[in-house]
């Protein structure tokens, strides 16, 4: 059965993210002279502007911040999965993104452990998830 | 070097021209805005001969829109983005032009086909369409869910914002959506995004405001009595912008920027403004511009906008013509137009009485005030 939910725009910044990915590791960019790690991916550190960044394999954990919940279909590749979650995952090397977490939506709430998980989508890349760590679990 | 309270009073909106609000496949932005201009010119005893300077918002071609309407003697122009953040913008570069000699009389003119033309507002590519997350009201509800983490804010809380507004616009014969609702309705109301319900979505329709704005010297010989830019100020958040804005932030620290200049420009405080219009695409917005312009301590938009302050005849009547939830989605314009008419005396069962100042909040990445006063 062919992928039918939106594919990411490949530019010449994610390129490394997305390849990763294929990997199931979860990556971001790190500045060598500062130490910041940010995300969505781009030329210099926002910081300070260096170009010396490297890509950093990350823990794959993080903390839910805030979340929300779809109830209106905007892409047709979510249909069957209405009503589903998007939350703001701040990850514990400092830097945020959105995903979906892998749990029912009325469990979601703010400061929940998550750690990342990888859903095939094609041969080239994966869609990195979150599943909630239990509390042994950090 | 003009420091904000020399800019207090040297501006004015002379003109303002609000076209119908609904469907209208048989036109478009042009043919609106023209229509809203024309009204303006009109409104300020002016004919378009007197206009040297024109901003144009949301319509596609700046150059067509003067060559529609055959202006002969432009020496300034300008086409900013349709977003709803270019309102108070627009203004500002106006007064920006009138105050540095560019232009005598300025001319903007904004118009909106979205609702004929079914524009979409979610389900394009993005950074984050791969997790299925889109759409304004989305990023809207992302805040309105870490506010209420943070301070206890609830749904119901949101719904006096859209019910309040609702009832002024039942006093608007122009509002689009007139019919009161209660926080029974709103609760009852589907979520879109949740925490967000469609209540707390604001409408689309087609239509166009137009504003004619010249100095307070040149205003003094004109039809209408003016109605002072006393201040205006911006401030632009664009760290986390990938997810709207920082987490906790709000735009709070913009705001509060900005409330630190107004009100000095303006040479008032919070307890002299008679009404306030805010930006509401979405009602968690009214909260986060009430928390950063200082109408309410930081955390407390939801319990404050609950208490009914913001209805007509209470402390700070807010949106008189229904704001962007009730009245229509001309993205800031039309409540500015509604902020000139207020401070005229013009706005017959929806006055607020004795209005002198009335002081217009945007809460975006482009966050912006501008105080307006007779």
């Amino acid at each position: 059965m062919s992928y039918t939910k939106p594919l990411p725009a490949i530019d010449n910044w994610n390129r490394p993210f997305w390849d990763a990915t294929r990997e199931q590791r979860l990556v971001a960019q790190a500045c060598e002279p500062c130490g910041t790690v940010f995300f969505p991916p781009g030329p210099v550190c926002p910081h300070c502007l260096s170009a010396k960044l490297s890509w950093k394999q990350l823990s794959g954990r993080g903390t839910v911040e805030s979340w929300v919940v779809f109830h209106q279909v905007y892409y047709k590749g979510f249909a069957d999965e209405m009503p589903y979650n998007v939350a703001m995952i701040r990850l514990d090397e400092g830097a945020r993104m959105l995903s979906n977490v892998v749990v029912p939506n009325d469990s979601l709430h703010a400061d929940m452990r998550v750690e990342v998980v990888f859903a095939p989508a094609t041969e080239e890349l994966s869609i990195p998830k979150f599943r909630p760590l239990t509390p042994g679990e950090g | 070097m003009i420091d904000d309270t020399q800019m207090r009073d040297a501006t004015c909106f002379v003109g303002v021209g609000t076209s119908r609000y609904g469907n209208f496949p048989e036109t478009d932005s042009y043919g609106l805005g023209i229509e809203a201009l024309k009204m303006a010119l009109d409104d300020a005893g002016l004919t378009k001969d007197d206009i040297d300077g024109m901003i144009v918002c949301r319509i596609p071609s700046y150059e067509r829109l003067s060559e529609m309407i055959g202006l002969k003697n432009q020496r300034y122009g300008l086409a900013l983005q349709s977003s709803g953040r270019m309102s108070a913008v627009s203004v500002m570069m106006a007064t920006v032009a009138l105050m540095t000699g560019q232009a005598k009389c300025v001319a903007l003119v904004y118009g909106n086909n979205g609702r004929s033309v079914r524009d979409y507002y979610g389900g394009a590519p993005g950074p984050w369409a791969p997790w299925g997350f889109t759409s304004p009201g989305a990023r809207h509800a992302l805040m309105a869910r870490r506010h209420m983490e943070l301070y206890g804010t609830t749904s119901e809380q949101l719904g006096h914002v859209g019910m309040t507004f609702r009832n002024h616009a039942a006093l608007n014969p122009n509002a689009v959506m007139r019919k009161p609702f209660s926080i029974a309705d709103h609760q009852a109301s589907r979520y879109i995004t949740e925490p967000l319900r469609l209540l707390d979505y604001c409408i689309i329709n087609d239509g166009a405001v137009a504003l004619i704005m010249t100095t307070a010297d040149r205003a003094k010989d004109m039809k209408q009595k003016p109605a002072y830019v006393s201040a205006i100020a911006r401030a632009d958040t664009y760290e986390d912008s990938s997810f709207y804005t920082p987490p906790n932030d709000f735009w709070y620290d913009a705001l509060q920027d900005i409330s630190g200049r107004v009100y000095k420009g303006a040479g008032i405080s919070q307890s002299d403004v008679d009404g306030l219009m805010i930006y509401d695409n979405f009602s968690p917005t009214v909260l986060f511009s009430l928390e950063g312009m200082g109408f309410c301590p930081r955390g407390e938009g939801g319990r404050f906008v609950s208490e009914g302050h913001l209805a007509l005849g209470r402390r700070l009547p807010t949106n008189t013509n229904g704001g962007h939830l009730s009245e229509s989605y001309m993205q800031g314009w039309a409540l500015i137009a509604e902020a000139v008419r207020q401070v005229r005396g013009e706005c017959g069962e929806r006055q607020i009485k004795d209005c002198e100042i009335v002081q217009y909040i945007c809460a975006t990445p482009i966050s912006s005030s501008i105080i307006i006063r007779r």
